[in-house]
Formats: C-alpha cells, sequence, structure tokens
C-alpha cells in the first residue's frame, strides 16, 4: 500500500474551525462572567451587593449596552449577555456563530462535535424565550458544562490533524484573552471602602475569581494562603494550569508550530513570530514587576498584543492570495 | 393503533389489497405495528423528529437566528417494495438511463437522431435547458447522466409509470440514508424478517463513480463537492455527501482555474480532479453561463472542456429534462435500444400540437399542466384541485407560450398508511429511485418515498409540504418474495 498524502485544508475551513474554537470558549466564558460576578455580589454588603455595571465594562461591549438598555440592572446585564442577539458576543450569538461555522465544515469535524454545539445551540434558543432564568448558577453551569463536554468531543472524537490545531489555535487564545478579563472584573468591582482591601471582603472576591476559572482548588494545592499576587501569578504566569495565560499561550503555540511545521523556538510567519515572542516573554515573566507597572495597563498591552496575533493568522493562513503559493509555506 | 377503520378509498394501496387485506409483503410490518403498545408508535415519532433536529438534519429557513428550523416530515410507516417489482424498476431504469445518455452524447455532437426525424429539431433547440455551450464536449466515458434521481408514479391500476427524469441536479439521496437509520432502531425485529435490502453502499458506490471518470492524468484522483453553501436548502445533503465520502467540500470561492482547476489550502493551491456539482448549470461558471453568478468558478468550463477536470453530471444534460423532450423519451428509447420501454412514461399532451393544446384547454379541469422547464412542483396546475380563476390563467399562459407546456391526465397515485395524529390514513406518495452512471450503471435499492402529507393532496414535493417514508426493497429468497 501506498502511503496517502496528507489532506490539504481549505483557507475556508480553517478560518471557520478556528472561529469554532473561539466563539465556543467565549461562550464558556461569558458564562463564567455572570456567575462570578453573581457570587461576587452574594457575599457583598448590603447597598453594595448590586453592581453589574463592572462586568459590562470588562466585555468591552459598555457602548451597545448603554444605547440598548441603558440602566445596569442584573436583569438587564443578564439578558444582554446571556441572549441578546445584538450583542454578538452574548451566549446565545457565540453558540450561533460556533453553529453557523460548524454548519458549514460539518465534512470536517466529526458528527458528534456538530450535535454537541447544535444540542447546546437548541438549548439556549429555548432558554431564551423564558425571562431570565431563575436557576440562573444552574444555567452558567449547564453552559460551561456543555462547552467542556464540546472541548472533550473535540479531543476524543477528531483526528489531531491541522484542522484541529485550528480549533485549538483559536480556543487558546480566547480563553487567554478571556482570563485577563475575568480578572480585570476585579479591579472594576468597588470595595464598600479602600481600607478593605486585605479583608475578609477582598479575599472572598479573589476567591470568586479563582473559583469563576474553576482555579480555586488548583490554586490552595499550589500556593494554599489566598494571596492577591499570589492569585495573580498563578492565573498569568502558571504553566500549568490550563486556564493560565502563559499555559494558554503555549499551547496556541505549539499548535501553530504543528500547523506550519517549524521547529520550536523557530518562525516562518508574521503570526508564529508574535505568538513566539509572546510566549517566551511570559515564560521568563515575574510577577512583582507587572504588578508595580500596573495590572490593569498589563491586561490591555496584552489583550492589544492578543488581537494582533489573530489579525496575523487571518492574513497567513485564511486569506489566501491567489496563485504563487504552490509550494511550501513562502514567507 | 390499529388498521381496523383504514380505508383505502378505492386507490391502489401500496399495503392493502382492494379487499383491505393486506398484501403478502406488507404483513410482517403490519402485524409488528398492531402488536405495539398504545402510544408506543407516537413516542417513536416524536424520538425520530427529536432525532433528526439533534443531528441537525433540517430545511434552512432565512433568518436562522430567530431559531426556525424545520426538519423534513418524516413518516414511520415505510413503503414496501417487493423483489419482483423492484426487478422490473431497475431493468427499466437501466435502459432508460442507458437511452437517455446515448441520447443526449448524439444531440451534442452529430444530431443523428434530429436528422432522421425521431424528434422535431426546434423542440431540442427551444428547450430552455439546451447549453450551445456543450456542444462537441466529450465528457469522459461519454458519460452525462452520472447520477439521476427518477421520479415514479403507480396510478390506480398499481402500473409503475415514470413521472421525470430528474438529470441535472437531483436531491434527496440524504433522507434515503438518513430514514433507514432512524426506521433500523424503530424496527430491528422487521428488517431481520423481511431481509430488506440494504442502502449503506450509497456513498461508495458514488465516490467509486466519481474516482471513474477522473482525466487520466490524475495518478489518486482527488473528488470534491461543490455546494452552493449553508443557505441552499439542500446543504445538508452536501454535507452529508461529502463526509459519507470522505471528500472536501468546497464552495465556488475555493476553487480557482489557472490550466487546472485548484482550491485554495491554507498551504497554497492544491489540484482537484473530479467536481460533483451541486450547482445549476447557470451558476457554474460566470465566464460560460450567467455572468452575475457569485457561486460558480470563473474558467471552469474551459478546464472542463480541455479534460483537465471532470464535472458530474455533465452540464447541458438537462436538455433530456425539458417536459416536452420528455414526451419523445419512450421514441428515444426504441430509437437507441432498438427495444420497447420497460417504464412507460405517463401519457403527456404536447401544448405545441394544435390537436394536443385543443384538447388541454377543454380539459384543464382535468389535467395537471406542467411548465416545461420548471420542477419541484412550481408552475404547475391540478386540474381537478383548482379554481376557475386559476385555469383561466393557465389557459392565458399556455396561449401566449405553447412550447412551455405540457399536460398529463391527473393520476390517482398509490396510496401508503401514514401516522395522522393518532392514526392512520392513507396518504398518495411517489418513488424516486437514484441510478448513478459510470463504468456500470447501478440503481440503489430503494429510493425515497415522497409523501403528500395533506388529505387528498397529490403534490409530495418538499418545497409544496411534501413529507417522505423510508423504502424498503426486498431480497428474493425473502419471505413472501
Amino acid at each position: 500500500m501506498s502511503v496517502a498524502p496528507v489532506r490539504p485544508l481549505l483557507s475556508r475551513v480553517a478560518d471557520s474551525v478556528y472561529w469554532i474554537g473561539r466563539y465556543m470558549e467565549r461562550a464558556e466564558n461569558v458564562a463564567r462572567f455572570i456567575d462570578v460576578n453573581h457570587n461576587l455580589m452574594l457575599d457583598l454588603p448590603r447597598g453594595f451587593g448590586d453592581q453589574w455595571q463592572p462586568i459590562i465594562d470588562t466585555t468591552g461591549d459598555r457602548a451597545l449596552f448603554m444605547e440598548h438598555y441603558g440602566a445596569a440592572t442584573r436583569e438587564n446585564v443578564l439578558r444582554f449577555l446571556a441572549f441578546d442577539q445584538r450583542n454578538y458576543n452574548s451566549i446565545r450569538s457565540c453558540v450561533w456563530w460556533a453553529r453557523e461555522n460548524a454548519r458549514s465544515v460539518r465534512e470536517t469535524i466529526s458528527s458528534e462535535m456538530w450535535e454537541q454545539i447544535n444540542s447546546l445551540y437548541l438549548r439556549i434558543t429555548a432558554e431564551a424565550r423564558k425571562p431570565v432564568p431563575d436557576e440562573l448558577p444552574q444555567f452558567c453551569h449547564d453552559v460551561r458544562m456543555a462547552c467542556h463536554l464540546f472541548q472533550g468531543i473535540t479531543h476524543v472524537t477528531m483526528t489531531h490533524n491541522e484542522a484541529w490545531h485550528f480549533i485549538r489555535l483559536g480556543t487558546s487564545l480566547e480563553r487567554a484573552d478571556k482570563t485577563t478579563r475575568i480578572l480585570d472584573v476585579k479591579y472594576f468591582i468597588l470595595l464598600p471602602s479602600v481600607s478593605d482591601v486585605g479583608t475578609p471582603y477582598d479575599d472572598i472576591q479573589w476567591a470568586a475569581v479563582l473559583k469563576s476559572v474553576s482555579g480555586f482548588e488548583m490554586y490552595r494545592k499550589r500556593y494554599g494562603r489566598i494571596a492577591p499576587e499570589r492569585i495573580v501569578e498563578f492565573l498569568l504566569l502558571d504553566g500549568e494550569f490550563p486556564r493560565a495565560v502563559r499555559y494558554c499561550i503555549g499551547v496556541a503555540d505549539a499548535s501553530l508550530h504543528a500547523i506550519t511545521g517549524m521547529r520550536p523556538g523557530a518562525f516562518s510567519c508574521p503570526s508564529e513570530q508574535r505568538l513566539g515572542r509572546l510566549r517566551s516573554e511570559l515564560d521568563y515573566a515575574q510577577v512583582q514587576p507587572i504588578l508595580e507597572a500596573g495590572l490593569h495597563e498589563f491586561f490591555d498591552a496584552l489583550q492589544l498584543r492578543m488581537n494582533q496575533i489573530d489579525e496575523c493568522v487571518l492574513e497567513d493562513f485564511f486569506a489566501q492570495k491567489l496563485a504563487h503559493r504552490t509550494g511550501g509555506h513562502a514567507f | 393503533m390499529d388498521f381496523s377503520s383504514y380505508n383505502t378509498d378505492g386507490f391502489y394501496d401500496e399495503m392493502f389489497e382492494a379487499g383491505a387485506a393486506p398484501r403478502p409483503h406488507a404483513r410482517l410490518l403490519l402485524e409488528t405495528v398492531e402488536a405495539l403498545d398504545d402510544g408506543h408508535l407516537l413516542r417513536y415519532k416524536h424520538a425520530a423528529e427529536r432525532l433528526l433536529l439533534q443531528m441537525g438534519i433540517t430545511f434552512n429557513v432565512y433568518g436562522d437566528l430567530a431559531g426556525t428550523e424545520r426538519i423534513f416530515p418524516f413518516d414511520l410507516i415505510p413503503r414496501i417494495v417487493p423483489a419482483h417489482e423492484w426487478d422490473h424498476i431497475e431493468r427499466g431504469l437501466k435502459q432508460r438511463v442507458h437511452a437517455l445518455n446515448a441520447f443526449i452524447d448524439d444531440i451534442y455532437h452529430d444530431q443523428k437522431i434530429l436528422r432522421d426525424g425521431v424528434i422535431p429539431a426546434e423542440v431540442i433547440l427551444s428547450a430552455a435547458s439546451y447549453r450551445k455551450q456543450c456542444q462537441g464536449l466529450n465528457p469522459p466515458r461519454r458519460v452525462w447522466c452520472h447520477i439521476t434521481g427518477t421520479d415514479l408514479v403507480r396510478d390506480r391500476d398499481g402500473v409503475y409509470y415514470v413521472l421525470e427524469d430528474n438529470l441535472r441536479v437531483p436531491s434527496g439521496v440524504s433522507y434515503v440514508l438518513e430514514n433507514r437509520e432512524v426506521l433500523k432502531r424503530i424496527f430491528p425485529g422487521v428488517f431481520a424478517g423481511l431481509s430488506v435490502r440494504p442502502v449503506t453502499e450509497y456513498p461508495s458506490r458514488l465516490l467509486e463513480m466519481l474516482e471513474s471518470i477522473a482525466p487520466a492524468s490524475a495518478a489518486s484522483p482527488r473528488v470534491v463537492l461543490l455546494t452552493p453553501g449553508i443557505h441552499n436548502s439542500a446543504y445538508f445533503e452536501h454535507s452529508f455527501l461529502a463526509q459519507q465520502m470522505g471528500v472536501q467540500l468546497v464552495e465556488g470561492r475555493d476553487l480557482l482555474v489557472d490550466g487546472d482547476v485548484f482550491m485554495r489550502t491554507t498551504k497554497g493551491l492544491e489540484r482537484v480532479d473530479v467536481i460533483y456539482r451541486r450547482i445549476d448549470d447557470d451558476f457554474l461558471d460566470p465566464q460560460a453561463f450567467r455572468p452575475d453568478s457569485l457561486l460558480g468558478v470563473a474558467g471552469l468550463m474551459e478546464a472542463y472542456r480541455a479534460g483537465r477536470v471532470a464535472l458530474a453530471n455533465a452540464p447541458g444534460n438537462g436538455v433530456a429534462d425539458d417536459k416536452v423532450i420528455y414526451a419523445y423519451v419512450p421514441e428515444i428509447i426504441r430509437y437507441y435500444e432498438d427495444a420497447d420501454p420497460i417504464l412507460p412514461n405517463v401519457p403527456t399532451y404536447l401544448c405545441w400540437r394544435d390537436g394536443d393544446r385543443k384538447y388541454v384547454l377543454e380539459h384543464l379541469d382535468q389535467l395537471v399542466v406542467k411548465a416545461a422547464n420548471e420542477s419541484g412542483g412550481y408552475g404547475m396546475l391540478v386540474g381537478p384541485h383548482s379554481t376557475r380563476e386559476q385555469q383561466a390563467e393557465f389557459a392565458a399562459k399556455i396561449q401566449a407560450n405553447p412550447r412551455n407546456f405540457i399536460a398529463q391526465p391527473t393520476l390517482a397515485l398509490s396510496r401508503v398508511p401514514t401516522i395522522v395524529d393518532d392514526h392512520f390514513e392513507g396518504r398518495h406518495v411517489d418513488l424516486r429511485p437514484y441510478v448513478l452512471c459510470g463504468r456500470e450503471i447501478y440503481v440503489v435499492p430503494g429510493g425515497l418515498t415522497r409523501v403528500a402529507m395533506k388529505k387528498g393532496s397529490l403534490v409530495v414535493n418538499s418545497s409544496q409540504g411534501g413529507g417522505s417514508k423510508d423504502t424498503w426493497v426486498l431480497s428474493h429468497g425473502g419471505p413472501q418474495a
């Protein structure tokens, strides 16, 4: 028998699977946002326990929200983040977009992956017809679990080929971005007074942030005591925790290298160069200088760089200019 | 649920004889259905519908965001075709497809059949689906009809007639495969007892056929399936077939022509050898056909003409789908096969003939009138179910453009018991078997049985509220063979 040649991947298909990865991860993280905010509110004293504005601020969709809703009540924010089709980043929109993309590449992904996205979509459209769910934590939990199931199904039912690496690339970049934004929620939430920094209120809030990224237990095992700089270090720079920014960037980098066939540490296109540079910076970073220079500012810069990487991926792989690229991967 | 109150109402019923006795080949199924607990069948029906929704086997309705998608209505009671009837159908279809291939090849080359006066030349040249761009083309193996979905109907006498040939871009075969999957889960025992012939071979047969038409230069041919995209109502089928065959599903924008045909990949351009296209001729290549087409591939026809890529089905083959030319198929079969047709046509009146037109205009309330170049149940008048106004409207259309209309007697299509609420009623059906033609001609033992779900309706098209049933072809040697 002759060796079957590696099947090439259509640029359009690569684009679609990359966005399936991104949108499913985004849907999961919006559910986490809602969840962390809900938990934070429960623990704050009366008069402080209704802050839904910060979560809108961190998602970057503030203008759109103000235009359609105005007041940041619990109802409004939940509807906007979970079900509003005008909000491209609502859970419903994300799953809809993931599904549209999946529909266009059903022959590339596994049937099980398609069915999982489709059933989540059907569940959410059914839920969206009701008023805001009473069982909010349950709803967020269900969305999260459905997304986890999708991750697992993707891992075990699809060949780990080039298309799979594009899904993983999209997923990892999205997750890294969202972890920085979840950390940012904490930055925006007001404490009863400035002197509450470092008090039980503060600790409770940090614990909630950890829980929202499923990191509470893993953090405890690693560091024990709740300490803000440790938590930042854990979620930003840990090399083993799967939602830590550094870990995600490492996975994205590995997938991009698997796609191009370049050896680790080298690059063949702008996206690979930028991603590799970010990876090595995070590999050798320390938390103290970051905190001193300002965490929020650091996140802003990080998000910007990840957006640039996303644009380069598009340019390098999806926007195929005709002809001239018949050979290997020219750069 | 039982059949005690079931009535055949004087129609040919696929399951019951005129005296309400079950036909021998239907007995085991009927017994199985009647033995089910009350409510069982309805639960199955709901489960099947949920399953189809879950698997996303849906029709597209525009404005998806509202969550409005529908499944193709599906009835659990299958239609059963005994082995001897199937033999007859299979022989008839092979003969017909063979003759139509020879006819199309002749039309685009020497036109012997026209010169011999069997068909008037103006009938061909005036057909909207005749493509002068295809004149002199030599498709691989001289095959023009790679995939055919012939529509058969039975009249009150139980005789199978060919209603339409559907040579262009026939759809529906995915439902044949999916319906079977669903029924296997619901009636496993009956399958074993009846020895129903499997249909699962279709995707590999299709792939084999497509590979067989690849240009000789392609050592290991790359086959792709070309779809108009996710908004096409048959998109599910396109992606399903690509998946089942393991070939790449492409859209027009994924391909480009530079001498050969290529697809754009993340690693550059990759050559394509065979295109199973699910796009109509008109939209295939803006340089050759409609210049405003955004779905096609510029230069594709040029590459095809040069033998650098194979297309299935062959562009131009729709000429034999014209409903006026359909009327000549019996003559076509006699001319090329030197034999009488095994499957008869439905008698057809051609409105461009003065005598026929006079008859049609006088009997509009009894006939079915069809536009020559329409399909999908559009542009059609069902006389007995029409109003005076509709008849007058068609009379005017016929007089304005007689070439464009044909008429046929209204057939009393055969019926199959169908679940209606909590009981069974007869509903009219047709049968669309699928025929593949490459090195040889192959007929899938099965087909899509389309059902007019509305009481009394004779229109089975999915675009007009039709549904489907699984079709069981029995093997020889099974019980009641």
